[in-house]
């Protein structure tokens, strides 16, 4: 029978797990009290649903609709001026949502905040570039890169990927080497939809040998004319070293060299 | 709409030929001087830029997808081709994440290494920096003498790891080697000739009456506006905010040693490359007291933590258990504990950092890498408005980006 392999996460996953193994979780520790983090939580209020701080940054989770608003108590009332990094984790296959992150930095206290929202697939996440300009960039390549749309964005359009691009590479459902889309994008564009059946499609595979190709590959022994048909067998040849004689002008003898 | 034909091609500034409009111009991809494969659409109101939109994703090689189809030991080398400038600079930034990720402790042999190593990357990529970006401006001579200083800063990296540019020199939980013999003679070499060859560029460069027209003033942004559009690192500093990563939240042995940050308030291109200037005057600084630091450390050089890290070859070859531990790290891959990471470094362009979720497996959920660059490229939006298309060039060299970076 053909191993099942699950269709809404196509990632490798581990060959060998243990049947008893539980992995362990990074700590969670409880946020102390008259710390800073403590008045970042009572500045934000009752829209923090769960809140810790792991690995010397704090992590506060909300609800999405509130974004914009406690992005913007954490910029005016906590001195949280940059907002380093922002994108998004796949986590449909479990839950049908995505888990966006805003990354945070403080530059007075030299402390870190991540602010972490769940969004169901389909709804539209409120754009932070009137607050941070470098969320235009950032919310950019994470709509090209899951299809998460951005509302009020000011230029919506895919950044890394070519415009006409169809599909978001960072979704689980994604494969490493592309879809089928992919394999023949490139096709389309250089030799047009018509030849298809003559191109075929775009090999994506970077370690796949073609025994047969005598274009881009030779083996040591076998060697043969460029483009040379061996699909009805190869001729052996005989590996040339290349040869050095020594020579002994007083005598005048030749006599080649064997050393190693 | 143009009606083209055989007679009659496609003219892409046809409207420009109408009055009172503006004409709109392609830099790049392929332009020399945009560092890689920056395409820029700039908008000209006769010299002037009237708008200005990046578009990247020339280099895209999809890094961060690869890296969720990767073991966290085979992705390293991944991270090379990331800045490949300073490749040692994120190839550590990743190994620090995954060493936070796990809770894993660095031998101190090892740590004085990495930042040695960390520094000397940082001379490499101003050294280059200040080439390329003097090249761009009409200085040729700055760039073959910076170059030329380059190679023995890239020599002392040959020498340690083999490799010049892709150097995977750092690992998680360590680095592989020790250092050779005679490196640091050779090291100490270079921290005594590289202060004399700043000073000679600075000779050439600072007070030249063609180097300060071109760069003073040109490519301006106030203090709140580099926060706004997320600049670190020089960018940052450059506009009067003191923040350097290093200083501020210290990693690795940068908390002991003695350095200062240069902060320049004058908010333009030439405070930024005179802030490059003196930041390598203190990776030298740093260097000497590496020196110092590195006979009194002990032997070691890899953490140990057997259900992460292989044990050295010795016990590998010698002890059975290491040998199974050792079969099964490579086969299937360190399984982290499950949770996210989010730790910067001060590579040199800024502020580099890897978010990284784990769920268990020896495969990284999700990876993202925070490029400093990616982030520069964005402000181009907001810096070359109101410039003269002679500057766009200067304020390309100055943001210092790196497109194996930006496009990831």
């Amino acid at each position: 029978m053909r191993k099942y392999t699950p269709k809404d996460n196509v990632q490798k996953k581990s060959y060998y797990t243990d049947r008893f193994w539980v992995a362990p979780r990074v700590p969670q520790m409880s946020i102390e009290e008259g710390s800073h983090f403590a008045d970042v939580i009572n500045a934000l209020g009752d829209r923090v649903l769960d809140a810790s701080v792991q690995i010397g940054q704090l992590v506060v989770s909300i609800n999405h609709q509130d974004n914009y608003s406690v992005l913007e108590t954490l910029k005016d009332v906590c001195g949280y001026k940059i907002c380093t990094e922002l994108s998004a984790v796949d986590y449909l296959a479990q839950e049908g949502k995505f888990e966006i992150f805003y990354q945070m930095l403080n530059l007075d206290e030299a402390l870190r905040v991540r602010v972490v929202c769940m969004i169901e697939d389909g709804l539209a996440i409120e754009s932070t570039v009137p607050l941070f300009k470098s969320a235009n960039f950032a919310e950019r390549e994470m709509y090209d890169m899951f299809g998460i749309y951005v509302n009020n964005h000011p230029f919506l359009k895919r950044i890394l990927m070519p415009d006409d691009w169809e599909g978001h590479p960072l979704l689980k459902t994604y494969p490493l080497e592309g879809d089928e889309f992919a394999s023949w994008y490139e096709v389309d564009k250089i030799f047009g939809k018509e030849n298809r059946d003559i191109i075929g499609p775009e090999n994506r595979d970077p370690s796949r040998v073609d025994r047969y190709d005598t274009k881009r590959f030779s083996r040591v022994g076998h060697e043969v004319d460029f483009g040379a048909d061996i699909s009805q067998g190869e001729p052996e040849t005989e590996i040339e070293y290349s040869k050095t004689l020594l020579v002994d002008y007083t005598t005048g003898s030749e006599k080649l060299d064997q050393r190693r | 709409m143009q009606v083209t034909n055989k007679l009659s091609p496609f003219f892409e500034n046809l409207n420009f030929e109408r009055e009172d409009n503006t004409m709109v111009i392609n830099f790049g991809p392929q332009h020399p001087s945009a560092h890689g494969q920056l395409r820029l659409v700039l908008e000209l109101d006769g010299e002037l830029v009237v708008k200005a939109l990046p578009d990247i994703g020339y280099l895209h090689r999809g890094i961060e997808k690869m890296a969720e189809n990767m073991t966290y030991n085979e992705f390293l080398p991944t991270t090379d081709r990331l800045d490949y400038i300073a490749s040692t600079s994120n190839n550590y930034a990743y190994a620090l994440s995954v060493e936070k990720l796990i809770g894993l402790d660095v031998p101190r042999r090892a740590k004085v290494i990495r930042t040695m190593l960390l520094e000397l990357n940082r001379i490499i990529s101003h050294l280059f920096f200040v080439a390329t970006h003097a090249l761009d401006v009409g200085a040729m001579s700055v760039f073959l003498y910076a170059f030329r200083e380059r190679e023995f800063a890239m020599d002392l990296m040959e020498d340690y790891c083999g490799a010049r540019l892709t150097h995977s020199a750092v690992r998680i939980g360590g680095v592989p080697l020790d250092l050779p013999h005679d490196w640091i003679d050779n090291l100490i070499k270079f921290c005594q000739k590289i202060p004399k060859d700043i000073k000679m560029y600075e000779d050439l460069l600072t007070e030249n009456r063609i180097w300060k027209m071109r760069l003073e003033d040109v490519g301006t942004i106030s203090a709140e506006e580099a926060m706004s559009w997320g600049c670190s690192g020089v960018m940052l500093r450059g506009s009067g905010v003191n923040y350097d990563i290093r200083k501020e939240e210290p990693y690795e042995l940068y908390g002991e040693l003695d350095f200062d940050i240069p902060v320049s308030n004058s908010c333009d291109s030439l405070g930024r490359y005179r802030l490059y200037m003196e930041e390598m005057r203190q990776s030298v600084r740093i260097l000497e007291q590496l020196i110092l630091m590195y006979p009194k450390t002990e032997q070691k050089l890899m953490a140990h933590a057997p259900q992460y890290i292989s044990a050295p070859k010795e016990e590998i070859m010698t002890q059975n258990y290491a040998l199974m531990q050792h079969f099964v790290l490579v086969t299937q891959g360190m399984r982290p504990p499950k949770g996210e990471v989010y730790i910067p470094t001060e590579s040199p362009k800024g502020e580099l950092g890897f978010y990284i979720k784990s769920e268990g497996e020896p495969y990284a959920y999700r990876l993202k890498c925070r490029a400093p660059s990616f982030y520069h490229t964005g402000l181009l939006q907001k810096l070359l408005i109101g410039t003269y298309i002679a500057d766009v060039v200067t304020i390309i060299g100055t943001t210092n980006i790196v497109f194996g970076e930006v496009d990831r």
